[in-house]
């Protein structure tokens, strides 16, 4: 016996294997594991769509409430300050103001702005629309990431897929309604506004149709406890949650959860203003087009600290002050795609897999040792070490394991075997021409290999394809497959050969091909 | 042990023109089926939604029949057994867009009545989405044949490229009938399937390609009718093994994958045994027919040598100082 390169490696590649396969298979505390796919440990993979038309019409919303504004601040008289989805009419009363509005006007980026005489109008420009969308995807993958970190599930995947989707990956999701709050918290507007009640006609509220409150730029929303309850406000809010810095849970004087929130200067100065010039009305507290409360005002406020009381239970409000504090979703979100799979579903996969790969496994392993004896026992050295190696690069490498990837795993048994049966043919041929020991076992190799590196890098093209088109649980297939077959070449090629080199003078001086190969001679 | 000794050559090649028969009737039947039945598109190409219910008890089909009466969103709605009496699927051809209450949760509220009831899965897939897949799908498989088709073309010949690619197209076909034949749902599942058998059913063929190859080039014999028929019996040990322990190992997921394998474990099944077939009867009977020129790769690989040969004397030449 002698040792060779070829063996040092092997060896090194079964060490390798083995140690960095411990931590999935012994489960242990520390190193790094084998990500179970979605559909072994349960959970939710959901893509969504943003509905970016409506990232459009906010933005002409807001536009719209900081013309208002500016126009309070200036004491500009404006009539008609009209928006519809894609453009914003108003027309001034006093024409000397028409300067100081232009001014204003084109501060605003991305706008075409029209003026006849004391009518203006504004619109967004083509390149504008499409930037706005753009962002109010890009903004919606942050402000889920944002809300699932905070949630408390381990390693929430959140990501882009195409142009427009957004991938949610939820692991570990125990129970209904724990899924239940994670879809309530992802799709969650959160969308604040601070809006003023029309006191002058609130009181006819419950007899006025919407486009009778559009009339007078009104809107009419509806109490988030009571739906019967009915407020007209101004359509145009005095602000909006995009000022808010902060939001938290805190509880009111009866113990009762509530939500603080902080605004930032901006926010702190228009509130201020408006507060103090509308002591004795009332302010809509307006969350997701919902009323949940409309106190008075008493008196100036200034600070821009304000809360929102509703009744919530404390998980509820806890939420929703992640919600709040994770930004408002530009535009609304919808479901594209979902899989949910339940923890039971996902025990019982693996079991039936470990099953079948087991059973397949050492079907094989016994048929390869009765078949080919010793040379079937070498095959079946490697073929285990395959498998410990594919377990240990998936876990270095944090690879994803589906049920399909446990299916790649089958079927790479079946195939690894492949390149094993194809040698030991080849020498079992050269023996009975009659080769020297030596000579059988070189030349079987060197014949065998051609075939066994073409066969596999066509099957290894079908998987790169394979994985690069995939989706999901498809992907798992194919990395599995192409580690099982980059792993073979090292075991069932390099390592076969270093043990028939280190067994070489051995097998030449028994001269027992029956027990060696399997065959008379 | 051994099954195959090699002592004389069997005449495949003159078996070739019964199998080419029996081969374009099975394919023609797979089109056939393909026509008349058609493919059953399932979820995740077709678009649409999959609850599967499990229950304590059997479960009760008639009632939750009933149940789903109540909202128009199930018309069309079937259930099916899945694995065992108290586990069921519905399957239904309407999605919903809603994030926070979905086909599934309506599902689970038109059945409260019908028993004590867990839901172990929902796959909703929209239509857009659906449609995406079934064109990458479709991408995938074409991609990779011509990824593999240049590569053989490269490391081979373009005939045995063409033979190969004739062969591949023949075991998808048959696949594909044996899927419509029995009604399987095509999932994303059988099309990793699909590319399983590819991949599987090329190397089956790559193995005997190589040793044509290897015959055409060491044999002094130019009747490729002859290599032909000696390559492939000189393979048949290892094909019959390998599909053998590959038949096992499917074989054991098929039967004991569970439900949710099962579609996978059957396409390849039939894949192996087809792939298994075609390399031998399919794949080297077109490149008989091809007509390859044993005696021009002769030539070929003469005039190849005869470079290599005239490139080195030039090198030594260049390296001694002559030129």
């Amino acid at each position: 016996m002698k040792l060779n390169y070829r063996i040092v490696i092997f060896a090194f590649a079964i060490v390798f294997g083995l140690f960095f396969s411990a931590p999935s298979l012994l489960q242990m505390q520390d190193g790094k594991k084998v990500t179970l796919g979605l559909d072994l440990q349960g959970g939710l993979h959901m893509l969504l769509g943003v509905k970016t038309e409506e990232a459009t019409k906010s933005r002409i919303k807001s536009i719209a409430a900081s013309i208002k504004h500016f126009s309070d601040r200036q004491d500009i008289l404006i009539d008609e300050l009209k928006f519809d989805e894609s453009s914003i009419s108003f027309s001034l009363l006093d024409p000397d103001d028409t300067k100081s509005v232009e001014e204003f006007l084109k501060e605003i980026d991305g706008s075409n702005i029209s003026v006849a005489g004391e009518n203006f109008s504004l619109s967004l420009t083509p390149e504008e629309i499409l930037k706005t969308e753009k962002q109010a995807i890009d903004q919606a993958i942050e402000t889920i990431r944002n809300r699932l970190d905070q949630f408390g599930l381990a390693e929430p995947v959140v990501a882009r897929q195409g142009e427009e989707k957004i991938l949610v990956q939820l692991a570990g999701i125990k129970t209904q309604e724990e899924e239940q709050r994670a879809r309530e918290l992802i799709s969650r507007a959160a969308k604040l506004e601070l809006m003023a009640v029309d006191e002058d006609r609130n009181a006819r509220v419950d007899n006025m149709s919407d486009s009778d409150a559009a009339a007078y730029g009104d809107i009419i929303l509806s109490d988030v406890k009571n739906p019967q309850i009915k407020y007209l406000v101004r359509e145009i809010p005095i602000l909006d949650g995009g000022m808010l810095t902060d939001a938290s849970m805190g509880f009111d004087q009866s113990n009762r959860p509530l939500i603080n929130f902080k605004l930032n200067a901006e926010g702190a100065e228009i509130f201020g203003d408006f507060t103090g010039k509308s002591v004795g009305k009332r302010l809509a507290v307006v969350l997701d087009g919902k009323v949940y409360s409309a106190p008075n005002i008493n008196e100036r406020i200034g600070g821009g600290a304000g809360q929102i009381s509703g009744n919530y239970t404390v998980e509820e409000a806890k939420d929703l002050a992640i919600a709040l504090r994770s930004g408002a979703l530009l535009a609304p979100i919808y479901l594209m795609e979902k899989r949910s799979v339940g923890p039971s579903l996902g025990a019982d996969s693996i079991k039936a897999s470990m099953i079948a790969l087991m059973g397949g496994f050492v079907l094989v392993i016994i048929f390869m040792m009765i078949y080919y004896r010793a040379a079937g026992v070498i095959a079946n050295i490697a073929l285990i070490a395959n498998l410990f190696i594919i377990l240990a690069v998936m876990s270095l490498f944090g690879a994803t394991l589906t049920l399909p990837g446990m299916a790649g795993i089958v079927l790479t048994v079946g195939m690894a075997v492949d390149a094993n049966v194809i040698i030991s043919e080849r020498i079992r041929e050269l023996i009975y021409e009659g080769k020297s020991m030596h000579k059988a076992i070189e030349d079987g190799y060197s014949n065998a290999m051609r075939a066994i590196l073409d066969a596999n890098i066509t099957t290894l093209i079908a998987a790169v394809v394979l994985y690069a088109y995939g989706t999901g649980a498809i992907k798992g297939f194919a990395i599995t497959i192409s580690i099982g077959i980059l792993a073979s070449m090292l075991t069932a090629i390099l390592g076969t050969h270093g043990i028939y080199e280190m067994l070489e003078s051995r097998i030449q001086k028994s001269k027992n091909n029956r027990f060696w190969f399997g065959i008379k001679g | 042990m051994e099954f195959f000794r090699y002592t004389r050559t069997f005449n495949f090649m003159g078996k070739s023109k019964a199998a080419m028969i029996f081969s374009i009737i099975l394919v023609l039947a797979s089109y056939a089926m393909l026509m008349t039945k058609g493919l059953n598109y399932g979820v995740d190409f077709a678009g649409g939604t999959i609850v599967q219910v499990k229950y304590d008890t059997a479960a009760p089909i008639d009632d939750m029949r009933k149940s789903l009466k109540s909202n128009e969103l199930f018309n069309g709605a079937s259930i099916t057994e899945f694995g065992s009496v108290d586990e069921v699927v519905i399957r239904m051809k309407s999605t919903t867009g809603s994030v926070t209450v979905d086909i599934g949760d309506i599902t689970r509220a038109a059945l409260k009545d019908t028993g004590n009831f867990e839901i172990r899965r929902v796959d909703i897939v929209g239509p857009k989405v659906g449609s995406e897949l079934k064109e990458k799908g479709i991408m995938s498989l074409l991609l990779a044949i011509i990824g593999i088709l240049i590569y053989v073309a490269f490391r081979f010949e373009w005939r045995f490229a063409v033979a190969s690619i004739v062969a591949l197209v023949h075991d998808i076909s048959i696949a594909l009938g044996a899927i419509a034949l029995v009604g399987l749902d095509v999932n994303l599942d059988v099309l990793a399937a699909l590319l399983t058998i590819l991949g599987y059913s090329l190397n089956d063929t790559i193995i005997v390609f190589d040793r044509i190859r290897e015959g055409v080039t060491n044999s002094k014999n130019n009747d490729l009718e002859d290599i032909i028929n000696e390559s492939v019996t000189r393979t048949l040990a290892r094909t019959t093994l390998t599909s053998l322990t590959t038949f096992f190992v499917v074989f054991t997921l098929f039967m004991l994958g569970g439900e949710i394998i099962h579609s996978f474990a059957f396409t390849l099944l039939v894949g192996v045994i087809v792939g298994t077939y075609s390399s031998i009867f399919v794949a080297s009977p077109i490149l008989l027919w091809f007509g390859f020129d044993v005696k021009g790769y002769h030539v070929k690989l003469a005039s190849k040598a005869q470079r290599e040969v005239e490139k080195q004397r030039m090198r030594d030449q260049y390296e001694s100082g002559v030129m």
